[in-house]
């Protein structure tokens, strides 16, 4: 060690009291200097590799599906056909499935979460938000897999032999929509798949939506208040509009959630390659026919057609996610909690 | 309309939205208690000492979970050794490096879309660069597919946890004279503590249920196997097989083990509320 005396002064002008660096040596000054540079690029490296992986997946992908992108182009897209024998293959009716199922799910996850978080927000006493926020939350931990199990065995036959025949009694002769609730009351199938899904987005969507509602400024509540509205009029014409970016956000999170999620909908869709006006009818998504065929897959062009399904599965969820995380952001920024 | 009226339609209609919305949440609840219920009444006869110390059955004869109890919790294990690290290291950087620059609102915005992503793709995305370039399903595969799937949690949770800590820390250290490797090290991350560590929680719950990423990659082993380079066993791919078969008593193996995950990833669940709020109170 030379360093004792290269002593460091501080700079002219600047504010630290004299001699405060006087004393430390410059060598030891220079190794945390490199330390920290160390320290910086290994976190910045770790920060380059999650955006690495998401071109990774892309990249990877697209080599895995490129002899079906090839043989097939883009009529992959607009084919309903899914013969391994004959090796022609179609995304139509698993993208079909995935839409119809997911689309369910929101008609019904909806109206539900914001019935939550309305409650969660505005309604309940304080004791009361944590427990019951956390019994919701609770939905979206317990693993997919269980909701399958329990959506075959335990939900279906109840579905089949209490719900489905009132349906195709009361809701089948409606004009235009009659025909979605036609055919054998089996229990599994589209209809099924969704309400299923419906239950698992409801805790995303509505700790999305509780979040968003909590940032709303209680002096524009009050003010509402003060002038005589009623709890819902606050909800419908305050809190709403204040926040409708943010729900949206949420609607879409949710969505990214549906349209992905795998064992759930493999247990209960019926995984039958078969497109149809009814919703009792057994059909497929794309994560289903992922699960059900990519082990079984024989032949490079079965396999590859199975990864252009995930690449299309991945891209739409990506750009649902995507439009989600940019209207939260937004909404955020407007209110100042995001830097 | 008389105002008498036009006040009393208002209060109905109030009364009337929030009674749906109170109907909304006992909604939400049915089906918790139901799944639980389910899984109680179905599940808990097969929760006994066989189901941990025998192996996966052939069917129609006794056997319990041991080797996949056992794949689940090695791969959960290893997945998130390797996948903690990277998470906070580089939820360190999005938080207190990436406020200026690109690099870190990017990596925040493709991690919350890794986050809600379809692990299935994890488990395509696996396939495509390790299975099938070393041309057979493994254990490691199986723990590099749920590694990816706890990075992104961990990276959220530091991030979060980070920004919670108050700049004046920051400050006070860095006046003391510490270089910013130590501060964040040693100040920051510290001061972050429970909170990262409600993250691994809650990321290893999140894996010990996952199901699809390791269809294609760990697959399934019918044998004892502690080979990482082989198929190996784990307890969903397990429950997946034994509850999609015909045979009554691979059903009811499927229940034990379907109980059994859930009690685990719920009590995670709650653990981990339960040191966050700790934590939050005292902060």
């Amino acid at each position: 060690m030379d360093a004792v005396d290269h002593t460091l002064e501080a700079p002219q002008g600047a504010s630290l009291p004299p001699g405060m660096l006087r004393g430390i040596p410059e060598t030891l000054l220079r190794r945390q200097h490199l330390y920290d540079l160390a320290f910086r690029n290994v976190t910045r490296m770790f920060a380059f590799l999650v955006l690495a992986l998401l071109a990774g997946i892309l990249i990877s992908l697209v080599i895995g599906s490129w002899p079906a992108i090839q043989e097939f182009g883009p009529g992959f897209l607009a084919s309903h056909e899914w013969n391994p024998v004959t090796e022609k293959f179609g995304a139509l009716v698993p993208i079909f499935g995935t839409v119809v199922t997911s689309f369910i799910a929101l008609l019904i996850g909806i109206p539900v979460s914001f019935g939550i978080a309305v409650f969660l927000t505005e309604l309940a006493p304080l004791w009361m938000r944590r427990p019951i926020g956390t019994a919701i939350e609770l939905l979206a931990a317990i693993p997919s897999i269980i909701y399958g199990m329990w959506g075959l065995f335990i939900f279906a036959p109840v579905f089949a032999d209490y719900v489905q025949p009132w349906m195709i009694e009361y809701l089948g002769p409606i004009w235009f929509i009659g025909p979605l609730f036609k055919g054998a009351p089996q229990g599994i199938g589209m209809l099924t798949a969704g309400l299923i899904l419906a239950i698992m987005v409801i805790p995303f969507i509505a700790s999305v939506m509780r979040d968003v509602f909590e940032v709303v400024p209680a002096m524009l509540k009050e003010s509402a208040y003060a002038v005589g509205a009623t709890t819902w009029e606050v909800v419908w014409n305050v809190v709403l509009p204040y926040t409708k970016i943010g729900v949206v956000g949420g609607i879409l999170l949710g969505l990214g959630r549906a349209l992905g999620e795998t064992m759930a909908v493999t247990f209960v869709i019926g995984n039958a390659h078969r497109l149809g006006t009814s919703l009792f009818a057994p059909g497929n998504s794309i994560a289903s026919a992922l699960a059900n065929e990519f082990t079984e897959a024989v032949g490079d062009l079965y396999t590859s057609a199975l990864i252009e399904l995930g690449l299309i599965l991945f891209l739409i969820t990506f750009v649902v996610l995507a439009l989600s995380k940019i209207l939260l952001y937004r909404l955020a920024k407007r209110e100042g909690t995001l830097t | 309309m008389d105002k008498a009226a036009l006040y009393r339609r208002r209060r109905i209609v109030n009364f009337v939205y929030l009674g749906i919305s109170m109907l909304a949440v006992l909604f939400g609840l049915f089906w918790l208690v139901w799944i639980l219920w389910t899984l109680f009444a179905q599940g808990l006869h097969a929760l006994n000492l066989t189901m941990f110390t025998q192996t996966t059955p052939p069917p129609g004869s006794a056997g319990g979970l041991a080797n996949a109890i056992f794949g689940s919790l090695l791969m959960s294990l290893l997945a998130t050794l390797i996948g903690t690290p990277i998470g906070i290291l580089a939820g360190t950087y999005v938080a207190e490096y990436g406020r200026r620059g690109w690099l870190g609102p990017a990596t925040r915005f493709i991690n919350d879309i890794l986050l809600s992503a379809p692990s299935i793709v994890i488990g395509l995305f696996v396939y495509a660069v390790y299975v099938a370039n070393v041309q057979h399903f493994s254990g490691w595969a199986g723990t590099f597919a749920l590694a990816l799937i706890v990075i992104p949690v961990v990276l959220k949770t530091t991030e979060n946890m980070l920004r919670l800590v108050p700049d004046t820390m920051r400050e006070a250290a860095a006046a003391l004279g510490a270089p910013q490797w130590i501060v964040i090290s040693f100040v920051t991350l510290r001061a972050a503590r429970a909170g990262i560590i409600t993250g691994v929680l809650l990321a290893i719950a999140r894996i010990s249920g996952e199901t699809a990423p390791l269809l294609f990659t760990a697959l399934n082993n019918q044998f004892w196997s502690i080979n990482m380079n082989a198929p190996m066993a784990n307890l969903p791919v397990v429950i997946f097989q034994f509850a999609m078969s015909p045979y009554q008593d691979w059903q009811t193996l499927a229940w034990g083990g379907a109980l059994l995950i859930t009690l685990s990833v719920l009590t995670l669940n709650i653990i981990a509320r339960v040191i966050f709020a700790q934590k939050s109170t005292i902060a």
